[in-house]
């Protein structure tokens, strides 16, 4: 019998365990949005120096892990893991943003649910005594997800109002053992739910039934109601997909119309940005969670917050195959008191 | 003056329809563009875009059914002058410009120019 | 989960529930710009024709100053703002169809000249080229049994 594990599918953490340290570096666009002021770096241009956008994006990693561990206090050598990973294929921005760090490394593919992931893992790694320090990151660049699932940048197509855009940025965050909090207390890892979505332009709708499924879960296995919640926020579904989620979860009963939103809602401004249903990317929750869910935490004013990443773990090949989007969302509890 | 206004009626129509397309069936840009370029080879052998062109004008040469036209219309064209083969030479030969333009600027000015991020 | 619902009551709630394109508005652009790059087209032909070279080369030359815009623009970052606005009406003419060959060229240059730009340049313009060429032969090949016959 695991000792820690309640429910179907979450663990519950034993020991304190806290963030102790984040940071975000995002592109142009993102620091035009709506939480502007909650980033640590507003990147100039998308290229940031660098030749190519896979490179831009990697370098975008490999600044905020340095980020991470400068603010945190700790040096390279109280690290004892990375847990990263982005959309490019093989991870390619995640190794190359972490060959010089000589950090043990696992590289992790979770599509947009990676940042959940990364600290679901994280959390389980430190709780299980194998580590004291792990920094979990991840990242996106709108131009190099562009041209790895879509189409080249200056190729003149609409975009469909459900499309969604991704985000410019990488964010991360420091876990540790020693820490005053946020404290992370639950993890809720997600299943593969899929009803059969296969439009790539509909990401959020083909996620939602997957946010639905970890937040009703979590709720489940941990006896915990939404009123226990001052935010549960999903990771990139998008306006539509947020809707769609949130109805989901009420036809099972639970009530979270008033502190339910999502990232990909909050990091750009719908109208004025012309970005249709939204942020998505392992950059969109990442960002969202370093910069406006830890500084808002840390102001108190929210103490409770269940933040869900979404996945959708599609290819270009499964999307040519013809093959449904199979979603995935991974559910972390954070809050400000231990216990 | 006519000439004009009927380019741009036929020419804006056939763009229309392409756009009704993409909106209404999910087709992506691609998959509209092999189904316009065979739609125009389809209607040129029928010789019902001949028709449409001696109305049109640049209206109905310059959208991509033109391009399946006046593919079609050569590899007519040269079969009737050389026989089956024609088939085979006709079409590039009638639309050589196009194709060996795009392919020729289509290298200089990648050459040139670097994308740029949209916002 | 209890399945809440069947996948096709999923699929056509999404369907029922998701934003629309606005339709007319994209159709009433497609049909403007589109006419007016088919003008463009029709008054260099008119022009060209004036100097005496003959129907085809006027519309050979056409054709080729066509697609230069098509690329040209395309390398100065404009095409991709009138294609977010027009839609259909700058994908459907051969300036597009320029487009579609100058904008992966330009995007993979990072993974070479060869492998980058030769490869990659007709990654969406290679299937309108394999089914109208493919088309083109079936018309003549057509076109010779019906003549054969007559």
């Amino acid at each position: 019998m695991p000792t820690k594990h309640i429910g179907k599918q979450t663990v519950k953490i034993q020991n304190p365990l806290s963030i102790i340290s984040t940071a975000s570096i995002v592109g142009p666009k993102e620091g035009e949005g709506p939480l502007s002021l909650y980033y640590d770096v507003v990147i100039e241009d998308e290229m940031w120096g660098e030749k190519s956008w896979e490179k831009a994006e990697s370098k975008l990693m490999r600044e905020t892990v340095s980020k991470i561990i400068n603010k945190s206090g700790k040096t390279i050598e109280d690290i004892n893991y990375i847990l990263a990973g982005d959309l490019l294929n093989q991870c390619i921005a995640t190794n190359f943003a972490v060959r010089e760090s000589g950090i043990s490394l696992y590289g992790l593919y979770g599509a947009c649910s990676t940042m959940s992931e990364s600290i679901g893992l994280g959390a389980m790694i430190i709780d299980g005594g194998f580590a004291d320090n792990a920094v979990c990151v991840t990242s996106s660049h709108f131009c190099s997800a562009e041209k790895q699932f879509r189409y080249p940048l200056e190729l003149g197509s609409q975009r469909p109002p459900t499309a969604q855009w991704t985000v410019t940025g990488s964010g991360g965050v420091m876990l540790s053992n020693q820490g005053i909090g946020p404290y992370i207390t639950y993890v809720t890892t997600g299943k593969i739910v899929d009803f059969g979505i296969k439009d790539s332009n509909n990401m959020g709708a083909a996620m939602a039934p997957a946010a639905a499924d970890t937040i009703v879960t979590h709720f489940k296995d941990t006896g915990l109601s939404p009123e226990d919640y001052d935010l549960i926020i999903t990771g990139d579904l998008g306006s539509f997909g947020r809707d769609l989620c949130e109805e989901i979860v009420n036809k099972q009963g639970y009530d979270i119309k008033d502190k339910y939103t999502d990232c990909g809602v909050l990091v750009y401004n719908k109208e004025k940005q012309d970005t249709h249903s939204g942020g998505s990317g392992c950059g969109c929750s990442a960002v969202t969670l370093a910069g406006f869910i830890y500084q808002e935490m840390k102001k108190g004013k929210f103490n409770n917050v269940l933040f869900v990443g979404t996945g959708a773990l599609l290819s270009s090949t499964s999307a040519q195959q013809g093959e449904s989007i199979p979603g995935i969302a991974h559910g972390l509890t954070l809050q400000n008191k231990f216990g | 003056m006519l000439g004009y206004i009927n380019a741009f009626i036929i020419g804006g129509f056939i763009c229309a329809i392409g756009q009704l397309l993409i909106d209404k069936t999910k087709l992506t840009p691609a998959r509209i563009l092999v189904l316009f370029v065979t739609i125009g080879t389809v209607l040129a052998a029928l010789g019902i875009y001949q028709k449409i062109v001696d109305v049109g004008g640049a209206g109905a040469t310059i959208p991509l059914t033109g391009f399946g036209y006046s593919l079609a219309k050569g590899a007519m064209k040269d079969v009737d002058q050389y026989g089956l083969l024609g088939a085979f030479t006709g079409g590039i030969r009638a639309s050589a410009v196009g194709i060996t333009a795009a392919v020729f600027f289509g290298y200089l000015i990648s050459v040139a120019f670097t994308p740029k991020a949209k916002r | 989960m209890q399945k809440l619902y069947t996948n096709k009551e999923y699929l056509d709630h999404v369907e029922k529930e998701a934003p629309k394109s606005k339709v007319a508005r994209n159709i009433v652009r497609a049909f403007f710009v589109g006419g007016f790059i088919c003008i463009i087209g029709q008054f260099l032909n008119n022009i060209l024709a004036q100097q005496g070279i003959g129907k085809d080369a006027a519309s050979n030359i056409t054709v080729l100053i066509m697609v230069f815009l098509g690329a040209f623009f395309t390398g100065i970052n404009i095409y991709d703002d009138i294609g977010r606005f027009a839609g259909a009406g700058s994908i459907v003419p051969i300036t597009g169809f320029a487009n579609s060959i100058v904008s992966p060229a330009m995007e993979f240059k990072s993974e070479g000249y060869v492998t980058g730009v030769g490869a990659r340049m007709f990654f969406i313009a290679g299937p309108v080229l394999v089914y109208g060429i493919s088309a083109s032969v079936v018309a003549g090949i057509l076109h010779y049994l019906i003549t054969l016959s007559r």
